[in-house]
């Protein structure tokens, strides 16, 4: 699990100081800007479908689901995001227990 | 230097640096140590980034799939320093500093004053990286520590903070037509992928329709 840790934190640090020492034109490209503001976005997305429904290679429906919803709602409803993530794991634990 | 950078900078570090103790109790919950979880706040410091680590891990994905995630959310990064680079004009040991907390509210943060004021656009940068970058390093602490002191994750629902926290990351970025089919594609790819291939290469495989969508869509 170090391998991970320090493999990730050398990675993010290379491209936070590379993007500080080249210059702006090479990354002006509004192609390129566009794709790389969209990495997020799918990258994210596959996470939350992949924490909500995947048990190693399986995919389940368990209290995680409700837990998603509720954090959804409490977005939706502009909720401060650690109120949101208090409020979907709090219905987690409570579908756990019953 | 304007009162309001101050104030904003402020305002930002404790909000934000406290979302470290989701963190913390995120990467407990994935199975990483007290340790690990403090290395990855103080050397990785990319929040998205550091969620898709104990994401990977946590479901079972190798430590490349792990840091290929990690590092394709980290690459956007490199693109706000890019764009800081010529505001900031550091070199040297303040560049590595400067690199360090180059993330998404220090950037954002700067852009909203430079136009008013450059002096201010740095103040803001380094007040807002370095506030986040305390809070979040002391909050990471907490949360991994009560974490680690509560045991079974499940029992307490800490198996739905990861997919609330990278659903509460997601939603802000939720704004043009494009991001969404984005959004929607890759929640399909993903599932579609996840009995096929290993944990964590399901999510790196979402990095592609970005590549198709970004290259055809006009924003």
């Amino acid at each position: 699990m170090w391998g991970a840790v320090i493999g990730a934190s050398v990675l993010a640090f290379a491209f936070k100081y590379i993007g500080q020492s080249i210059p702006q034109s090479l990354l002006a490209n509004p192609r390129i800007a566009r794709i790389a503001d969209l990495i997020p976005t799918a990258l994210l997305a596959g996470l939350v479908a992949v924490q909500t429904f995947a048990e190693k290679t399986t995919l389940v429906v368990d209290q995680r689901l409700a837990g998603l919803a509720v954090a959804a709602i409490a977005l939706s409803l502009r909720a401060n995001f650690l109120v949101m993530l208090i409020a979907a794991t709090g219905t987690s634990a409570l579908l756990h227990r019953l | 230097m304007s009162r309001a950078v101050i104030r904003d900078s402020l305002s930002i570090s404790i909000a934000v640096g406290t979302y470290g103790a989701a963190f913390g109790v995120a990467s407990i919950a994935a199975g990483l140590s007290v340790v690990q979880t403090c290395a990855l706040s103080l050397l990785l410091f990319s929040g998205a980034s550091q969620f898709a680590v104990a994401g990977v891990i946590g479901a079972g994905g190798s430590a490349l799939s792990a840091i290929a995630a990690s590092g394709l959310l980290a690459l956007r990064n490199g693109f706000y320093g890019a764009r800081m680079a010529p505001l900031l004009k550091v070199r040297g040991l303040k560049r590595i500093l400067a690199s360090q907390i180059t993330i998404d509210e220090s950037t954002a943060i700067a852009l909203a004053h430079e136009s008013k004021s450059e002096s201010d656009a740095r103040t803001g940068f380094w007040l807002t990286g370095g506030g986040i970058y305390l809070f979040w390093n002391l909050a990471t602490l907490i949360g991994a520590l009560g974490a680690n002191a509560l045991g079974d994750p499940a029992k307490w629902g800490l198996d739905a903070t990861i997919p609330a926290a990278f659903l509460g990351l997601l939603w802000p970025r939720l704004t043009s037509a494009s991001s969404k089919i984005v959004a929607v594609a890759a929640v399909a790819l993903a599932l579609l992928l996840t009995p096929l291939l290993t944990p964590g290469l399901p999510i790196i495989a979402c990095a592609l329709i970005p590549l198709i969508v970004g290259w055809r869509v006009r924003s």
